[in-house]
């Protein structure tokens, strides 16, 4: 089994010769990055070492301002069988990230002060932990969850992930209340009555599986009607796991009329199709579902022209027990974390969709920004916060080897460029 | 030729030869069916479990009944008297089965893919007696073989499929089976009823039944599950009858001798007439029959028959 390791940050620290990529400070050179007692002390070459650093080589290597994923269940409390706080993060510590937003959809839900404080009591020292709190009590879209008291608590933003918010005016009411905390709400898009039961994409494909179709139009409605309501409010909305092409003109629309939205999709849903459901291959339903070529190439563009802001995870841990069910009664989502620095260097920056500069916008820059959580940029004096990685290393996924307790990926045994070789949170060394 | 396959589970994943195989055997079969002692030693000694997890009387009946015939024993699970009711997973029950020994499994399940998740679980031979709206390769069979037995070749062929086609496994097994064996597929339904991308399967589409029956030599009608009206899929089952009830009035200007068949269970009134479910042109009971022949063979393909059957049947228990 393997171990994360966490060296304290004590002494001088000389990260040497690493690729330096900071869009924030529009920086992408080679050169050498020192901790001094768990701060930046300086960005830049160093001649004359101090013989007393530790010197770590980071030749080949990338360095990067933290990554983040704003877009993560850990299932604590309720579901300790599945994930916890401690391996969700060192699985994010394995992948690369240093702090991760975890979603409100546990039980019991995280719909009061009390319960955002419990999750961030759970915090460790592999990874930053914030939490989501709930838009509605109990997710029931009933009532308005105590938002202020949770923003006050250290939620970052608001969510009923999981599960639409499907009360129109209940939604208007939450981007309107939120503007005094100026926290986004996360909308799970998704037209109940549209995707029904359904356990797949919609289309030819649905049709010959017999498995029961999800329309895009499922999705993109309410990404449109949440747009139309952050317009009339002046809320911040922040579309969830954006999976199709409809979507994806949704937000690049409302972005052109100045509308406060940003976007979010997943490794999966520019690194797989539809087609991976053949053969009922329990470990690829996900909600919203892996939809058509069409829609991935779209994705693409609008992770191109900065329509979609983030790329996140949705890790979505479940046990094997339930998962190895026949597939319309396998609960939906898969885990994520250790597969999608490797996922998005081979299917974006390798093939030329995105600059490793750009890649780095979306998994740590904009992320950071929306949710406010500071530690977008390298700052001399500031905590160090970063992610070393190799963007050469071969591998290949290997669900045994995961720091996560679940299993549930659907790129077993796919062969991937690019390995985190380990973080830096709060200055100390996690490897 | 030799069968190869471990498990029947749809007719997508058989080729022409492998079809025809199986309606070649299930003739032989057939003829059994007509003697005074409707058994023969076959299946001795091997053991067929059959779970259904939905309701069925006509297929479970012809499965067991095929089984027997063949005198294989055989074992019946039903959800509401096995251990499904407190909580055991499909797995688990199939691997506690065949921990029996058991050689196949017939297995009728609402989750479509439930045959295909089992048959890559487990040992035994897997036949797939029906999985949500996905396969019923053996009345897809069973249907073919009618339409040969009653229309010479299934080659050239024009088959009508009347109905809800979007909820129907037996729709999409017809529609694989007889596009591999050479016939030309239509379906017929109200749009709300016609998944999307059927065309892509092959089929023309038509709205309009007395169209669509104008080309057609076999009208295979799907039943309508009378709780579609409350799903909001049609606005009711009279509007439904007088577009889509295959009447007689509107068979006399179909072609002359058309063959009208039936998956069953029927619902009189509504998705056909009586008159043309009991009339000339109707061979439902003869669908009936021969699917016991089609399962008897299926049976025996996957329980590694081959070679002597003809000496094997000559034989009586």
């Amino acid at each position: 089994m393997k171990e994360l390791k966490i060296q304290k940050a004590e002494g001088r620290i000389i990260i040497k010769n690493g690729r330096v990529i900071d869009p924030a400070n529009k920086r992408d050179e080679v050169t050498d990055v020192v901790i001094r007692d768990g701060k930046i002390e300086s960005i830049g070459k160093v001649g004359d070492p101090d013989p007393k650093a530790q010197v770590i080589d980071a030749t080949g290597l990338i360095i990067t301002p933290g990554l983040f994923d704003m877009h993560v269940h850990f299932r604590e409390p309720g579901r300790e069988d599945e994930e916890t706080i401690e391996t969700g993060s060192r699985a994010a510590a394995a992948g690369g990230f240093t702090g991760v937003a975890c979603m409100p959809n546990t039980t019991p839900v995280v719909e009061n002060q009390g319960i955002v404080q419990l999750v961030k009591s759970r915090q460790t020292a592999y990874c930053g932990i914030y939490p989501v709190g709930a838009v509605t009590k109990g997710l029931e879209c009933q009532e308005l969850a105590e938002m202020g008291d949770m923003f006050h608590a250290g939620a970052v933003a608001v969510s009923d992930d999981g599960k639409p918010v499907t009360n129109s005016n209940l939604m208007r009411r939450a981007l309107d209340y939120c503007r005094m905390f100026d926290i986004p709400v996360i909308s799970h898009c998704e037209d109940t009555f549209l995707s029904a039961d359904g356990a797949m994409n919609e289309g030819a494909l649905a049709t010959r599986l017999g498995l029961r179709g999800i329309p895009n139009a499922a999705e993109s409605s309410m990404a449109y009607r949440d747009a139309q309501l952050a317009a009339l409010t002046g809320g911040r909305l922040h579309i969830a796991h954006v999976s199709c092409a409809e979507t994806v003109d949704v937000v690049r629309q409302a972005k052109r009329r100045g509308i406060k939205i940003t976007a979010e999709t997943c490794p999966h849903y520019f690194t797989l199709t539809e087609e991976a459901v053949k053969g009922y291959n329990e470990m690829t339903r996900v909600n919203p579902p892996l939809r058509g070529k069409a829609d991935v190439q779209a994705i693409l563009e609008g992770l191109k022209d900065g329509t979609i802001d983030c790329i996140v995870t949705d890790h979505a841990p479940h046990s094997h027990e339930e998962k190895e069910v026949e597939f319309d009664q396998a609960p939906t989502g898969m885990i994520g974390l250790e597969t999608s620095l490797g996922l998005c260097w081979t299917h974006l920056v390798e093939t030329g969709v995105l600059t490793p500069s750009q890649l780095v916008e979306k998994m740590s820059l904009n992320p950071r920004n929306i949710l406010k959580i500071g530690n977008s940029k390298l700052e001399i004096g500031k905590t160090a916060d970063l992610t070393v990685f190799d963007p050469k290393a071969k591998w290949t996924v290997e669900p045994e080897e995961f720091f996560s307790k679940s299993r549930n990926t659907p790129f077993k045994g796919f062969n991937l460029t690019g390995k985190t070789v380990m973080t830096v949170l709060d200055g100390n060394i996690i490897k | 030729m030799k069968w190869t396959k471990k498990d029947l589970l749809d007719l997508e994943s058989l080729n022409r030869e492998e079809i025809s195989m199986v309606l070649d055997t299930a003739r032989s079969f057939r003829e059994i069916l007509d003697r005074p002692v409707k058994k023969v030693p076959i299946l001795r000694g091997k053991t067929v479990v059959n779970m259904f997890f939905e309701p069925s009387t006509r297929t479970s009946a012809s499965f067991d009944m095929a089984a027997k015939r063949l005198m294989a024993d055989t074992v019946n699970i039903s959800p509401k008297t096995s251990a499904v009711q407190k909580g055991e997973t499909l797995l688990d029950t199939a691997r506690n089965l065949e921990a029996m020994k058991i050689d196949l499994v017939v297995i009728r399940h609402m989750s479509s893919g439930a045959p295909h998740f089992l048959a890559s679980r487990i040992k035994s031979g897997v036949i797939n007696a029906g999985d949500g709206q996905h396969a019923h390769p053996t009345q897809g069979l069973l249907d073919m073989f009618t339409m040969r037995e009653k229309r010479g070749q299934l080659e050239g062929l024009n088959v009508l499929i009347v109905g809800d086609v979007t909820h129907s496994r037996v729709a999409r097994s017809n529609i694989h089976g007889l596009i591999k064996m050479g016939a030309r597929v239509s379906v017929c339904g109200p749009s709300t009823l016609i998944p999307m991308g059927i065309q892509e399967l092959g089929v023309k589409v038509y709205y309009d039944l007395d169209k669509a029956l104008a080309e057609a030599d076999v009208v295979n009608v799907l039943r309508l599950q009378l709780e579609r009206q409350k799903k909001g899929l049609l606005p009711s089952l009279r509007e439904y009858s007088q577009l889509f009830c295959v009447t007689e009035d509107r068979l006399k200007k179909a072609k002359p001798g058309i063959t009208i068949m039936h998956p069953g269970p029927m619902n009189r009134g509504v998705e056909i007439e009586p008159a043309v479910a009991d009339g000339a042109s109707s061979v439902i009971l003869d669908q009936v029959t021969n699917g016991v022949a089609v399962r008897m063979a299926v049976l025996y393909l996957l329980s590694g028959g081959e070679g002597s059957l003809s000496e094997a049947i000559k034989k009586e228990a």
